[in-house]
């Protein structure tokens, strides 16, 4: 067990050579980049197949992948933490969300999609512009050196520099979170739940505190008489 | 060339784009609306998380996270809206949402 854990475990000067190799970049260089690239198509041809597939359950498949696939570039650069926390959240319940919603909604969805088409000429115009102002004002500033990489600072993996400040610095925002969380649950719920007149329901407090008295009834039945 | 900072913008810039592209295609069918959302919100998180890691501060990733709960929050308030609409009207085309005029 031990032996495990001290492979696990990263110690200091391991930490300072896999920094200098990083600066110096030996080794996994070239294939750190081709696995972004082959994330980053990834990403990009599944959003657009979010957007544009006829079928929404499709576009919800399309969006897992999407998510995957960013949990990916997470991890490749170190951010194991919230590559695993998109992977649950986002796969294993927003997405599951969508796709419970889609499917339980008996919608025409081709009739839906009809006359999309006169959008195209603007939605690509407003996205133009959105792209050339994003790329004038990341390459205007120089993102070149790695000078300060660190996806852990101060401890040594991801998930133990995250625990050492979301519970002490952070922890007003971590129940904000959770308070948001509450929130939201109680908020879904209330929308959704309906009061049906007609349903025959169990109601425990009466069904215990019924009494031999109240459901039965002595009657002294004469002679020759029915009830 | 190693991996920096500007490729993670890159691919948050492209996926924001894709997501607000999304919403003015998708017009009518606002499941996929909210889906477009959720992209925009995980471009968001890349962002975050990219500047995290790039200057060695761990704050991005915290804040990501709570991007991440409150798009949770959002997807799920967001479906029940639609499902009670769905109920109450039969269709979910966002061009008949004006009953209340405004």
């Amino acid at each position: 067990m031990p032996k495990i854990w001290n492979w696990t475990r990263r110690t200091g000067s391991a930490r300072i050579e896999e920094a200098v190799r990083r600066q110096k970049g030996i080794g996994a260089k070239a294939v750190e980049l081709i696995a972004f690239y082959i994330f980053a198509a990834i990403v990009t041809v599944s959003a657009l197949a979010v957007i544009m597939s006829k079928n929404p359950v499709h576009s919800v498949l399309w969006l897992i992948l999407t998510f995957f696939t960013a949990a990916g570039l997470f991890v490749l650069i170190g951010a194991e933490f919230l590559a695993m926390l998109l992977v649950v959240v986002y796969v294993g319940a927003v997405a599951v969300l969508f796709l419970f919603v889609v499917m339980m909604l008996d919608v025409d969805f081709v009739e839906l999609k009809q006359g999309t088409l006169r959008y195209w000429p603007f939605a690509t115009l407003i996205g133009l512009a959105f792209i050339a102002e994003i790329a004038l004002a990341s390459f205007a500033r120089d993102g070149s050196s790695n000078a300060n990489f660190d996806a852990s600072p101060g401890a040594d993996t991801n998930t133990e520099a995250i625990g050492q400040v979301m519970y002490t610095d952070y922890f007003l925002l971590f129940q904000m979170a959770g308070l948001v969380l509450l929130v939201a649950m109680i908020g879904a719920i209330v929308l959704t739940l309906r009061e049906r007149p007609g349903v025959k329901r169990q109601n425990i407090a009466r069904q215990t505190s019924r009494r031999r008295e109240d459901a039965t009834e002595k009657v002294a039945v004469e002679p020759g008489r029915g009830i | 060339m190693d991996l920096t900072i500007n490729h993670f913008l890159t691919i948050s810039a492209i996926l924001f784009t894709i997501g607000v592209v999304g919403i003015f295609v998708n017009r009518k069918n606002i499941i996929v609306i909210l889906m477009a959302i959720e992209l925009i919100l995980l471009s968001v998180n890349i962002n975050l998380v990219a500047f995290s890691v790039f200057t060695g501060t761990i704050s991005g990733q915290i804040f990501a996270m709570l991007v991440l709960t409150v798009a949770a929050a959002e997807a799920a308030v967001g479906l029940a809206i639609l499902v009670v609409y769905f109920r109450n009207r039969g269709d979910i085309s966002v061009e008949s949402v004006d009953l209340m005029k405004g």
